[in-house]
Protein backbone atom coordinates (compact mmCIF):
# COMPACT_ATOMS: atom_id res chain seq x y z
CA UNK A 1 0.00 0.00 0.00
CA UNK A 2 2.51 2.24 0.54
CA UNK A 3 4.74 1.70 -2.26
CA UNK A 4 1.06 2.52 -3.94
CA UNK A 5 0.84 5.99 -2.33
CA UNK A 6 4.57 6.64 -3.03
CA UNK A 7 5.92 9.47 -5.80
CA UNK A 8 7.57 6.65 -7.78
CA UNK A 9 4.56 4.86 -7.76
CA UNK A 10 2.98 7.83 -9.51
CA UNK A 11 5.31 9.04 -12.22
CA UNK A 12 3.19 8.60 -15.78
CA UNK A 13 4.29 6.29 -18.35
CA UNK A 14 4.75 7.18 -21.73
CA UNK A 15 1.73 8.28 -23.48
CA UNK A 16 -0.17 9.25 -20.48
CA UNK A 17 -2.46 12.06 -21.40
CA UNK A 18 -1.64 15.28 -19.28
CA UNK A 19 -5.03 16.22 -19.80
CA UNK A 20 -6.05 13.15 -17.10
CA UNK A 21 -4.75 15.55 -14.60
CA UNK A 22 -7.25 18.31 -14.27
CA UNK A 23 -9.95 16.04 -14.32
CA UNK A 24 -8.20 13.77 -11.28
CA UNK A 25 -7.38 17.65 -9.72
CA UNK A 26 -11.33 18.73 -10.01
CA UNK A 27 -12.55 15.16 -8.20
CA UNK A 28 -10.64 16.56 -4.84
CA UNK A 29 -11.55 20.05 -5.50
CA UNK A 30 -15.29 19.71 -6.17
CA UNK A 31 -15.54 17.46 -3.24
CA UNK A 32 -13.65 19.70 -0.60
CA UNK A 33 -15.39 23.14 -2.43
CA UNK A 34 -18.11 21.82 0.12
CA UNK A 35 -16.73 23.75 2.53
CA UNK A 36 -18.55 26.60 1.20
CA UNK A 37 -21.82 25.00 1.72
CA UNK A 38 -21.82 24.37 4.72
CA UNK A 39 -24.34 27.45 6.06
CA UNK A 40 -27.15 24.47 5.04
CA UNK A 41 -26.74 22.65 7.25
CA UNK A 42 -26.60 25.43 10.10
CA UNK A 43 -30.32 26.05 10.38
CA UNK A 44 -31.10 22.17 10.09
CA UNK A 45 -28.26 22.07 13.44
CA UNK A 46 -29.69 24.95 15.02
CA UNK A 47 -33.52 23.50 15.07
CA UNK A 48 -32.13 20.26 16.21
CA UNK A 49 -29.00 19.38 17.90
CA UNK A 50 -29.09 23.50 19.57
CA UNK A 51 -33.00 23.79 19.54
CA UNK A 52 -33.04 26.40 22.67
CA UNK A 53 -29.71 27.72 22.49
CA UNK A 54 -29.48 30.97 22.38
CA UNK A 55 -25.96 30.86 20.99
CA UNK A 56 -27.08 28.93 18.44
CA UNK A 57 -26.51 31.00 15.57
CA UNK A 58 -22.51 31.59 17.03
CA UNK A 59 -22.44 27.76 18.00
CA UNK A 60 -23.56 26.58 14.16
CA UNK A 61 -20.74 29.18 12.57
CA UNK A 62 -17.82 27.47 14.47
CA UNK A 63 -17.56 23.96 12.48
CA UNK A 64 -17.09 26.20 9.51
CA UNK A 65 -14.87 28.57 11.16
CA UNK A 66 -12.79 26.10 12.22
CA UNK A 67 -12.35 24.01 9.21
CA UNK A 68 -11.22 27.57 7.18
CA UNK A 69 -8.66 27.66 10.21
CA UNK A 70 -7.50 24.32 9.96
CA UNK A 71 -7.48 24.73 5.86
CA UNK A 72 -4.76 27.46 6.31
CA UNK A 73 -2.90 25.80 9.00
CA UNK A 74 -2.56 22.16 7.65
CA UNK A 75 -1.66 23.64 4.31
CA UNK A 76 1.26 25.38 5.77
CA UNK A 77 2.38 22.89 7.95
CA UNK A 78 2.05 20.13 5.79
CA UNK A 79 2.85 21.44 2.48
CA UNK A 80 6.58 19.93 2.37
CA UNK A 81 5.53 16.86 3.10
CA UNK A 82 2.34 16.96 0.33
CA UNK A 83 5.58 17.96 -2.06
CA UNK A 84 7.94 15.73 -0.83
CA UNK A 85 5.78 12.25 -0.36
CA UNK A 86 3.09 13.43 -4.05
CA UNK A 87 -0.17 13.96 -4.58
CA UNK A 88 -1.29 10.52 -4.54
CA UNK A 89 -0.66 10.33 -0.68
CA UNK A 90 -1.57 13.87 -0.54
CA UNK A 91 -4.94 13.48 -2.09
CA UNK A 92 -5.59 9.23 0.08
CA UNK A 93 -5.11 11.58 3.41
CA UNK A 94 -6.93 14.29 2.46
CA UNK A 95 -10.11 12.25 1.08
CA UNK A 96 -9.52 10.37 4.47
CA UNK A 97 -9.44 13.44 6.77
CA UNK A 98 -12.89 14.85 4.80
CA UNK A 99 -14.76 12.04 4.46
CA UNK A 100 -13.87 11.02 8.63
CA UNK A 101 -14.97 14.28 8.79
CA UNK A 102 -18.40 13.99 7.43
CA UNK A 103 -18.50 10.15 9.61
CA UNK A 104 -17.51 12.32 12.77
CA UNK A 105 -20.18 14.39 12.58
CA UNK A 106 -22.77 11.98 11.56
CA UNK A 107 -21.83 10.07 14.93
CA UNK A 108 -22.08 13.08 16.76
CA UNK A 109 -25.88 14.04 15.31
CA UNK A 110 -26.55 10.28 16.90
CA UNK A 111 -25.66 10.80 19.70
CA UNK A 112 -26.36 14.40 20.39
CA UNK A 113 -22.66 15.02 21.13
CA UNK A 114 -22.52 18.52 19.33
CA UNK A 115 -18.83 18.47 20.09
CA UNK A 116 -18.17 15.59 17.77
CA UNK A 117 -19.49 18.01 15.06
CA UNK A 118 -17.09 20.55 15.50
CA UNK A 119 -14.21 18.33 15.64
CA UNK A 120 -15.39 16.45 13.09
CA UNK A 121 -15.95 18.93 10.37
CA UNK A 122 -14.22 21.34 11.86
CA UNK A 123 -10.63 19.92 12.78
CA UNK A 124 -10.34 16.50 10.85
CA UNK A 125 -12.38 17.70 7.79
CA UNK A 126 -10.65 20.94 7.84
CA UNK A 127 -6.95 19.03 7.84
CA UNK A 128 -8.38 16.87 4.49
CA UNK A 129 -9.17 21.11 2.95
CA UNK A 130 -6.15 22.04 3.68
CA UNK A 131 -4.15 18.66 2.26
CA UNK A 132 -6.51 18.86 -0.12
CA UNK A 133 -6.25 22.29 -1.56
CA UNK A 134 -2.71 21.71 -2.44
CA UNK A 135 -1.93 18.50 -3.50
CA UNK A 136 -2.83 18.64 -7.16
CA UNK A 137 -1.37 22.72 -7.60
CA UNK A 138 2.29 21.56 -7.90
CA UNK A 139 1.63 18.45 -10.00
CA UNK A 140 -0.60 20.93 -12.12
CA UNK A 141 1.81 23.25 -13.15
CA UNK A 142 4.67 20.37 -13.85
CA UNK A 143 2.52 19.08 -16.36
CA UNK A 144 1.32 22.70 -17.63
CA UNK A 145 4.81 24.82 -17.81
CA UNK A 146 3.23 26.54 -20.51
CA UNK A 147 -0.04 27.37 -19.32
CA UNK A 148 -0.12 27.12 -15.54
CA UNK A 149 -2.79 29.71 -15.00
CA UNK A 150 -5.13 27.52 -17.31
CA UNK A 151 -4.46 24.39 -14.78
CA UNK A 152 -4.39 25.88 -11.25
CA UNK A 153 -7.68 27.87 -12.27
CA UNK A 154 -9.08 24.68 -13.57
CA UNK A 155 -8.39 23.04 -10.09
CA UNK A 156 -9.32 25.92 -8.22
CA UNK A 157 -12.05 26.89 -9.63
CA UNK A 158 -13.18 22.85 -9.04
CA UNK A 159 -13.16 24.94 -5.40
CA UNK A 160 -15.40 27.56 -5.76
CA UNK A 161 -17.96 25.18 -7.75
CA UNK A 162 -17.71 22.71 -5.06
CA UNK A 163 -20.88 24.64 -3.55
CA UNK A 164 -22.60 24.61 -6.01
CA UNK A 165 -22.99 20.99 -6.28
CA UNK A 166 -23.01 20.38 -2.57
CA UNK A 167 -25.91 23.02 -1.46
CA UNK A 168 -28.66 21.53 -3.79
CA UNK A 169 -27.67 17.99 -2.82
CA UNK A 170 -27.40 18.71 0.80
CA UNK A 171 -30.68 20.41 0.60
CA UNK A 172 -32.51 17.37 -1.21
CA UNK A 173 -30.60 14.60 1.56
CA UNK A 174 -31.89 16.68 4.72
CA UNK A 175 -35.83 16.75 2.97
CA UNK A 176 -35.69 13.44 2.06
CA UNK A 177 -34.04 12.37 5.84
CA UNK A 178 -36.24 14.26 7.91
CA UNK A 179 -32.79 16.60 8.90
CA UNK A 180 -35.37 19.89 8.10
CA UNK A 181 -38.87 21.02 8.08
CA UNK A 182 -41.63 20.37 10.49
CA UNK A 183 -40.36 16.99 12.65
CA UNK A 184 -36.85 17.85 11.96
CA UNK A 185 -34.76 14.96 13.51
CA UNK A 186 -30.98 14.79 14.50
CA UNK A 187 -30.82 11.57 13.10
CA UNK A 188 -31.70 12.77 9.69
CA UNK A 189 -29.04 15.56 10.00
CA UNK A 190 -26.54 12.52 10.93
CA UNK A 191 -27.93 10.26 8.16
CA UNK A 192 -27.11 13.19 5.45
CA UNK A 193 -23.68 13.84 6.98
CA UNK A 194 -23.01 9.59 6.79
CA UNK A 195 -24.21 10.05 3.15
CA UNK A 196 -22.81 12.66 1.91
CA UNK A 197 -19.57 11.07 3.61
CA UNK A 198 -20.07 7.97 1.31
CA UNK A 199 -20.64 9.95 -1.72
CA UNK A 200 -17.39 12.20 -1.38
CA UNK A 201 -15.31 9.12 -0.67
CA UNK A 202 -16.42 7.36 -3.95
CA UNK A 203 -15.96 10.65 -6.15
CA UNK A 204 -12.64 11.71 -4.51
CA UNK A 205 -11.11 8.20 -5.46
CA UNK A 206 -11.15 8.96 -8.70
CA UNK A 207 -8.43 11.67 -7.89
CA UNK A 208 -5.91 9.81 -6.46
CA UNK A 209 -6.02 6.70 -8.88
CA UNK A 210 -5.83 9.30 -11.83
CA UNK A 211 -3.13 11.57 -10.50
CA UNK A 212 0.17 11.30 -12.33
CA UNK A 213 3.35 12.69 -11.94
CA UNK A 214 5.76 13.64 -15.07
CA UNK A 215 8.77 11.85 -15.37
CA UNK A 216 12.30 13.61 -15.12
CA UNK A 217 12.73 16.27 -17.72
CA UNK A 218 9.07 15.82 -19.16
CA UNK A 219 8.57 18.72 -21.10
CA UNK A 220 5.15 19.65 -23.51
CA UNK A 221 5.74 18.70 -27.34
CA UNK A 222 6.92 21.88 -28.56
CA UNK A 223 7.55 23.93 -25.90
CA UNK A 224 11.03 25.55 -24.69
CA UNK A 225 11.09 26.82 -21.75
CA UNK A 226 11.71 30.93 -21.51
CA UNK A 227 15.67 31.50 -21.20
CA UNK A 228 15.27 34.83 -19.89
CA UNK A 229 14.80 36.25 -16.20
CA UNK A 230 13.54 34.87 -12.65
CA UNK A 231 10.17 35.87 -12.93
CA UNK A 232 10.17 32.89 -16.18
CA UNK A 233 10.82 30.60 -13.33
CA UNK A 234 13.90 29.10 -14.33
CA UNK A 235 15.13 29.48 -10.52
CA UNK A 236 14.07 27.38 -7.93
CA UNK A 237 13.55 28.64 -4.32
CA UNK A 238 12.90 26.92 -1.30
CA UNK A 239 9.38 26.79 0.95
CA UNK A 240 12.05 27.59 4.38
CA UNK A 241 13.80 30.29 2.32
CA UNK A 242 10.86 31.51 0.27
CA UNK A 243 8.80 32.58 3.97
CA UNK A 244 12.57 34.82 4.25
CA UNK A 245 11.79 37.01 1.05
CA UNK A 246 9.61 40.14 1.44
CA UNK A 247 7.95 38.75 -2.00
CA UNK A 248 6.28 36.11 -0.06
CA UNK A 249 4.97 38.40 2.54
CA UNK A 250 3.63 41.26 -0.11
CA UNK A 251 1.77 38.30 -1.68
CA UNK A 252 0.16 37.37 1.50
CA UNK A 253 -0.47 40.82 2.04
CA UNK A 254 -2.10 40.96 -2.10
CA UNK A 255 -4.34 37.63 -1.58
CA UNK A 256 -4.72 38.83 2.27
CA UNK A 257 -6.37 41.82 1.64
CA UNK A 258 -8.02 40.67 -2.04
CA UNK A 259 -10.26 38.00 -0.32
CA UNK A 260 -10.95 40.09 2.43
CA UNK A 261 -12.58 42.54 -0.33
CA UNK A 262 -14.98 39.81 -2.14
CA UNK A 263 -15.49 38.54 1.35
CA UNK A 264 -17.00 42.06 2.18
CA UNK A 265 -19.67 40.92 0.05
CA UNK A 266 -20.02 37.20 -0.12
CA UNK A 267 -20.53 37.67 3.93
CA UNK A 268 -23.28 38.73 3.32
CA UNK A 269 -24.73 38.70 -0.01
CA UNK A 270 -28.39 37.95 0.85
CA UNK A 271 -28.68 41.12 3.30
CA UNK A 272 -26.77 43.52 1.26
CA UNK A 273 -28.98 42.65 -1.85
CA UNK A 274 -31.98 43.18 1.05
CA UNK A 275 -31.06 46.70 2.12
CA UNK A 276 -29.77 48.22 -1.48
CA UNK A 277 -33.35 47.09 -2.96
CA UNK A 278 -36.07 46.39 -0.71
CA UNK A 279 -38.97 47.25 -2.72
CA UNK A 280 -40.16 44.06 -4.24
CA UNK A 281 -43.54 42.75 -4.68
CA UNK A 282 -43.67 40.43 -1.82
CA UNK A 283 -41.29 39.05 0.92
CA UNK A 284 -41.42 36.15 -0.72
CA UNK A 285 -40.39 37.54 -4.13
CA UNK A 286 -37.33 39.79 -2.21
CA UNK A 287 -35.98 36.87 -0.82
CA UNK A 288 -36.32 34.76 -4.11
CA UNK A 289 -34.39 37.66 -5.51
CA UNK A 290 -31.91 37.50 -2.90
CA UNK A 291 -31.38 34.10 -3.82
CA UNK A 292 -30.88 34.93 -7.12
CA UNK A 293 -28.09 37.56 -5.96
CA UNK A 294 -26.51 34.52 -3.92
CA UNK A 295 -26.33 31.95 -7.29
CA UNK A 296 -24.84 35.05 -9.58
CA UNK A 297 -22.30 35.50 -6.94
CA UNK A 298 -21.22 32.36 -6.35
CA UNK A 299 -21.35 31.58 -10.63
CA UNK A 300 -18.73 34.90 -10.71
CA UNK A 301 -16.93 33.42 -7.94
CA UNK A 302 -16.28 30.31 -10.23
CA UNK A 303 -16.29 31.48 -13.30
CA UNK A 304 -13.34 34.37 -12.59
CA UNK A 305 -10.88 31.85 -10.58
CA UNK A 306 -10.97 29.90 -14.56
CA UNK A 307 -10.99 33.02 -16.79
CA UNK A 308 -9.09 35.68 -15.25
CA UNK A 309 -6.36 32.61 -14.13
CA UNK A 310 -5.82 31.77 -17.86
CA UNK A 311 -5.73 35.09 -18.91
CA UNK A 312 -3.24 35.49 -16.69
CA UNK A 313 -0.92 33.27 -18.99
CA UNK A 314 -1.10 35.98 -21.80
CA UNK A 315 -0.69 39.41 -19.53
CA UNK A 316 1.17 37.88 -16.75
CA UNK A 317 0.69 37.63 -12.96
CA UNK A 318 1.36 40.99 -11.60
CA UNK A 319 -0.96 42.69 -14.32
CA UNK A 320 -3.46 40.42 -13.56
CA UNK A 321 -3.28 41.34 -9.79
CA UNK A 322 -2.96 45.04 -10.48
CA UNK A 323 -6.58 44.46 -12.34
CA UNK A 324 -7.95 42.63 -9.77
CA UNK A 325 -7.20 45.09 -6.92
CA UNK A 326 -7.36 48.44 -8.89
CA UNK A 327 -10.41 48.12 -10.37
CA UNK A 328 -11.88 46.12 -7.42
CA UNK A 329 -11.14 49.24 -5.65
CA UNK A 330 -12.80 51.26 -8.32
CA UNK A 331 -15.96 49.18 -8.08
CA UNK A 332 -16.30 49.24 -4.92
CA UNK A 333 -16.01 53.27 -5.18
CA UNK A 334 -18.83 52.68 -7.83
CA UNK A 335 -21.06 50.75 -5.22
CA UNK A 336 -20.38 53.54 -2.86
CA UNK A 337 -21.47 56.31 -5.15
CA UNK A 338 -24.29 55.22 -6.51
CA UNK A 339 -26.39 53.19 -4.09
CA UNK A 340 -29.42 51.95 -5.39
CA UNK A 341 -29.42 54.12 -8.39
CA UNK A 342 -29.06 51.36 -10.94
CA UNK A 343 -29.93 47.92 -10.72
CA UNK A 344 -27.60 46.88 -13.31
CA UNK A 345 -24.39 48.48 -12.50
CA UNK A 346 -24.82 47.28 -9.00
CA UNK A 347 -24.98 43.81 -10.35
CA UNK A 348 -22.06 44.03 -12.91
CA UNK A 349 -20.12 45.67 -9.95
CA UNK A 350 -20.62 42.82 -7.80
CA UNK A 351 -20.23 40.25 -10.32
CA UNK A 352 -16.74 41.60 -10.76
CA UNK A 353 -15.86 42.05 -7.64
CA UNK A 354 -16.59 38.35 -6.63
CA UNK A 355 -15.44 37.26 -9.98
CA UNK A 356 -11.67 38.91 -8.68
CA UNK A 357 -11.92 37.40 -5.37
CA UNK A 358 -12.09 34.09 -7.12
CA UNK A 359 -9.30 34.77 -9.05
CA UNK A 360 -6.71 35.99 -6.49
CA UNK A 361 -7.07 32.57 -4.93
CA UNK A 362 -6.05 30.68 -8.87
CA UNK A 363 -4.05 33.00 -9.72
CA UNK A 364 -1.98 32.60 -6.67
CA UNK A 365 -0.02 29.42 -7.55
CA UNK A 366 1.08 30.61 -10.80
CA UNK A 367 2.63 33.63 -9.23
CA UNK A 368 4.55 31.49 -6.61
CA UNK A 369 5.95 29.65 -9.42
CA UNK A 370 7.25 32.75 -11.23
CA UNK A 371 8.68 33.61 -8.04
CA UNK A 372 10.05 30.78 -6.58
CA UNK A 373 10.10 28.28 -9.61
CA UNK A 374 8.51 24.68 -9.29
CA UNK A 375 11.04 22.88 -6.49
CA UNK A 376 9.00 23.45 -3.67
CA UNK A 377 5.59 25.36 -5.07
CA UNK A 378 3.05 23.17 -3.48
CA UNK A 379 4.63 23.95 0.10
CA UNK A 380 5.10 27.63 -0.33
CA UNK A 381 1.38 27.71 -1.87
CA UNK A 382 0.44 26.21 1.94
CA UNK A 383 2.14 28.68 3.25
CA UNK A 384 0.37 31.23 1.60
CA UNK A 385 -2.60 30.01 2.03
CA UNK A 386 -2.66 31.27 6.24
CA UNK A 387 -4.02 34.91 4.63
CA UNK A 388 -6.70 32.96 3.95
CA UNK A 389 -7.12 32.00 7.05
CA UNK A 390 -6.53 35.70 8.38
CA UNK A 391 -9.09 36.80 5.79
CA UNK A 392 -11.77 34.58 6.78
CA UNK A 393 -11.81 36.16 10.56
CA UNK A 394 -10.65 39.57 9.12
CA UNK A 395 -13.57 39.99 6.35
CA UNK A 396 -16.63 38.61 8.25
CA UNK A 397 -15.45 40.74 11.25
CA UNK A 398 -15.33 44.49 9.53
CA UNK A 399 -18.42 44.15 8.11
CA UNK A 400 -20.95 42.15 10.28
CA UNK A 401 -19.60 44.38 13.22
CA UNK A 402 -19.93 47.71 10.70
CA UNK A 403 -23.25 46.69 9.41
CA UNK A 404 -24.55 45.64 13.16
CA UNK A 405 -23.15 49.00 14.60
CA UNK A 406 -25.09 50.55 11.35
CA UNK A 407 -28.34 48.97 12.24
CA UNK A 408 -28.01 49.90 15.94
CA UNK A 409 -27.86 53.32 14.37
CA UNK A 410 -30.56 53.11 12.66
CA UNK A 411 -28.94 53.65 9.10
CA UNK A 412 -31.08 52.15 6.30
CA UNK A 413 -30.69 50.97 3.04
CA UNK A 414 -26.76 51.51 0.83
CA UNK A 415 -24.99 53.98 3.44
CA UNK A 416 -25.51 50.85 5.80
CA UNK A 417 -22.75 49.60 3.99
CA UNK A 418 -20.67 52.85 2.85
CA UNK A 419 -18.03 52.81 5.74
CA UNK A 420 -17.47 48.78 5.05
CA UNK A 421 -16.97 49.51 1.61
CA UNK A 422 -14.39 52.50 1.74
CA UNK A 423 -12.43 50.33 4.57
CA UNK A 424 -12.87 47.42 1.47
CA UNK A 425 -11.49 50.43 -1.27
CA UNK A 426 -8.38 51.21 1.09
CA UNK A 427 -7.12 47.62 1.94
CA UNK A 428 -7.34 46.72 -2.04
CA UNK A 429 -5.34 50.00 -2.69
CA UNK A 430 -2.94 48.71 -0.11
CA UNK A 431 -2.86 45.18 -2.20
CA UNK A 432 -1.91 47.22 -5.16
CA UNK A 433 1.05 48.57 -3.43
CA UNK A 434 2.18 45.28 -2.02
CA UNK A 435 1.82 44.09 -5.32
CA UNK A 436 3.96 46.88 -7.12
CA UNK A 437 6.68 46.33 -4.86
CA UNK A 438 7.17 42.62 -5.70
CA UNK A 439 10.37 42.27 -7.18
CA UNK A 440 12.24 39.40 -8.17
CA UNK A 441 13.53 37.17 -5.45
CA UNK A 442 17.37 37.94 -4.68
CA UNK A 443 19.97 35.61 -5.73
CA UNK A 444 20.68 34.44 -2.38
CA UNK A 445 17.72 32.72 -2.02
CA UNK A 446 17.95 30.22 -4.83
CA UNK A 447 18.73 26.66 -4.88
CA UNK A 448 21.29 25.17 -7.00
CA UNK A 449 19.53 25.58 -10.43
CA UNK A 450 18.28 22.35 -11.84
CA UNK A 451 19.72 20.69 -14.97
CA UNK A 452 16.89 18.73 -16.51
CA UNK A 453 16.73 17.23 -19.82
CA UNK A 454 13.59 17.08 -21.90
CA UNK A 455 12.41 13.85 -22.78
CA UNK A 456 9.71 12.70 -25.24
CA UNK A 457 6.03 14.18 -24.37
CA UNK A 458 2.59 14.16 -25.32
CA UNK A 459 0.30 17.14 -24.78
CA UNK B 1 -0.78 -3.92 -25.82
CA UNK B 2 0.01 -1.93 -28.65
CA UNK B 3 0.15 1.52 -29.24
CA UNK B 4 -3.05 2.08 -30.45
CA UNK B 5 -4.62 -0.02 -28.12
CA UNK B 6 -2.50 2.32 -25.24
CA UNK B 7 -4.33 5.28 -27.05
CA UNK B 8 -7.52 4.55 -27.45
CA UNK B 9 -7.34 3.23 -23.83
CA UNK B 10 -6.42 6.52 -22.55
CA UNK B 11 -8.89 8.10 -24.86
CA UNK B 12 -11.49 6.18 -22.77
CA UNK B 13 -10.23 6.66 -19.34
CA UNK B 14 -9.67 10.59 -20.28
CA UNK B 15 -13.76 10.57 -20.97
CA UNK B 16 -15.05 9.10 -17.87
CA UNK B 17 -12.59 11.21 -16.32
CA UNK B 18 -14.22 14.55 -17.52
CA UNK B 19 -18.02 12.38 -17.67
CA UNK B 20 -17.03 12.02 -13.58
CA UNK B 21 -16.36 16.02 -12.74
CA UNK B 22 -18.78 17.20 -15.33
CA UNK B 23 -21.36 15.83 -14.94
CA UNK B 24 -21.81 16.68 -11.01
CA UNK B 25 -20.66 20.19 -11.78
CA UNK B 26 -23.60 20.71 -14.60
CA UNK B 27 -26.31 19.22 -12.06
CA UNK B 28 -24.97 21.89 -9.57
CA UNK B 29 -24.85 25.01 -12.35
CA UNK B 30 -28.53 23.66 -13.46
CA UNK B 31 -29.52 24.12 -9.90
CA UNK B 32 -27.62 27.70 -9.36
CA UNK B 33 -29.05 29.38 -13.15
CA UNK B 34 -32.47 27.91 -12.53
CA UNK B 35 -32.32 30.71 -9.19
CA UNK B 36 -31.32 33.47 -11.26
CA UNK B 37 -34.28 34.63 -13.04
CA UNK B 38 -36.22 35.54 -9.32
CA UNK B 39 -33.18 38.50 -9.52
CA UNK B 40 -35.02 40.43 -12.32
CA UNK B 41 -38.50 39.60 -10.95
CA UNK B 42 -39.27 41.88 -8.16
Amino acid sequence: MAAFLSRDATIASPGWSRWLIPPAALSIHLAIGQAYAWSVFKTPLAATMLAGNPNSGVLTALPFQLAIIMLGLSAALFGTRVDANGPRWAMVVATACFVAGFLISALGCYTGQYWLVVLGYGFVGGIGLGVGYISPVSTLIKWFPDRPGLSTGIAIMGFGGGALIASPLTSQLLAAFGGTGKGATAAGVGQTFLVLGLIYAVFMSAGWLLIRVPADGWRPAGWTPPTEGVLAGRFDVSARNAIRTPQFWLLWVVLCFNVTAGIGILERAAPIYADFFPNAASPAALAAAAAGFVAMLSLANALGRILWSTTSDLVGRKNMYRFYLGVGALLYLVLTLIGNGSKVLFLICAILILSFYGAGFATAPAYLRDLFGTYQVGAIHGRLLTAWSVAGVLGPLIVNAIADAQIAAKVAGPARYTPSFIIMIVLLALGFVANELIKPVADRFHEERATSTPTGATA
Amino acid sequence: MTTQDKQASTMIIGVIAWLWVLIPFGYGLYELVIKIPALFGS
